[in-house]
């Protein structure tokens, strides 16, 4: 029960035939190998796997690919400028030390992206329940509040 | 995951004519709770009807006495919806207490009804506003749709296409939430019409969501959160899992329902 897929994937078109019950996130890290979106929990708890759909933060195991028809998806892959400057919330996410282990950043960095997008100077109370989607196992999220509050602030300012 | 067959139909009449024709089909709306439940194999159809192609069930509509709300209509949409802010914010206040922001920017209404899950946000105020659910066939009284666990009204291939609230005088959602799920433990919704009619609908306690009508009788005498601080409510019948049991469940519908009131009065 294969089915055509096309989308675009940072920027770039891409399609391919999958199995129809392939995962969105298993579409990118398997068939795009971009490995960069991980997968924690696969139950749709730890947001390990958000990536914007539509500028939008989603989590990516919890759609089949075909739900992504059409939709254009950014990954973490796709943050950083080409040359590999930071963008200014992975930047500040480096500044204060917003990671340790990392495996749940790429997830962080994408919900973080999209909702500093409405909150350019945002509380830390705002960002705490707008992490409610992302697990860390390391940090305590401290010093990822702190980041995002720093990143948002650096998104604004730059535009 | 088992396998299925993927369509995606470009109107509700095909969608419908997909899903009768299917002897395990299954509509997809955001997939937030089907997609995982077939990740699980809780869920095994043999087909999957899409209905993001679906314009028509994309429409929030907010008139003076009602918001009507199309079946593919995002959580996220509601939540930030200025005439929804304005009109009935206790609606919109409700829309974005549910599960997180991304499962918020992909859930929809018309699943989370068809779906049913005991402990979900929107059938407290389906509830408690006496909402009408629109399908391809008929319109249901909010009051007869509920069944029990995972039961509705809905007939097999019978599609929700549109939820009307009628606009209260005031109202407020207050929700005790498992702090890992974000799933409702107990949720409460208070509406005060005017003239004495008042409901309360209660989502998270029971099998499905349910009116409490000792307390609306309450209401009715005086809108006030002391009418309803002294009530006890019976346990019998209410959930018991690893969250919480039936007595504390039924403890939380006082203070969820006082607390409301509190936040309708506001």
């Amino acid at each position: 029960m294969s089915v055509k897929v096309s989308m675009k994937v940072n920027g770039q078109p891409v399609s391919a035939e999958l199995e129809s019950r392939t995962l969105l996130v298993t579409f990118i890290r398997e068939h795009l190998r971009l490995t960069g979106t991980h997968v924690g929990c696969d139950t749709a708890q730890c947001g390990a796997c958000t990536v914007l759909m539509n500028g939008k933060a989603i989590k990516s195991c919890s759609i089949v690919a075909m739900q992504a028809e059409g939709a254009d998806i950014l990954t973490i892959e796709g943050v950083a400028k080409p040359d590999g400057t930071l963008h200014p919330m992975q930047a500040a996410f480096k500044e204060n030390h917003g990671l340790q282990c990392g495996f749940c950043t790429p997830g962080m960095v994408m919900n973080a992206l999209d909702f500093a997008k409405s909150h350019p100077n945002p509380t830390d109370q705002e960002v705490r329940e707008a992490l409610e989607g992302n697990l860390c196992r390391c940090t305590g999220y401290h010093n990822i509040v702190k980041s995002i509050v720093a990143g948002a602030r650096a998104m604004a300012a730059a535009k | 995951m088992r396998a299925f067959e993927y369509h995606r139909p470009a109107n509700l009449k095909d969608a419908v004519a997909l899903a009768e024709k299917k002897d395990e089909g299954r509509y997809l709306a955001g997939g937030q709770s089907l997609v995982q439940a077939m990740k699980l194999r809780l869920s095994a159809p043999t087909d999957l009807v899409d209905l993001n192609a679906l314009q028509d069930l994309k429409a929030l509509k907010v008139e003076p006495g009602a918001v009507t709300v199309g079946a593919m209509v995002r959580h996220a949409e509601v939540a930030s919806s200025s005439s929804v802010l304005k009109t009935l914010p206790a609606l919109a206040a409700l829309a974005g207490q549910i599960g997180d922001r991304q499962v918020r920017h992909l859930g929809t209404i018309g699943g989370s009804l068809a779906n049913n899950d005991p402990a979900a946000d929107y059938p407290a105020a389906v509830l408690g506003l006496g909402a009408t659910i629109t399908t391809n066939k008929r319109k249901i009284e909010g009051d007869k749709f509920f069944k029990g666990l995972y039961e509705t009204a809905l007939q097999p291939g019978e599609l929700i296409t549109a939820v009307t609230f009628p606009v209260p005088k005031r109202a407020a959602y207050m929700k005790f939430k498992n702090p890992a799920s974000r799933f409702a433990i107990v949720g409460v919704f208070v509406a005060d019409f005017g003239g004495g009619n008042v409901r309360v609908g209660v989502t998270g306690a029971g099998p499905c969501a349910f009116r409490q009508s000792e307390m609306e009788q309450a209401l009715k005498k005086n809108f006030a959160p002391d009418s309803v601080a002294g009530i006890k409510v019976s346990p019998d019948g209410l959930n018991n899992d690893l969250h919480a049991s039936p007595e504390y469940r039924a403890h939380l519908i006082t203070i969820m329902a006082k607390r409301a009131v509190e936040a309708a009065l506001k």
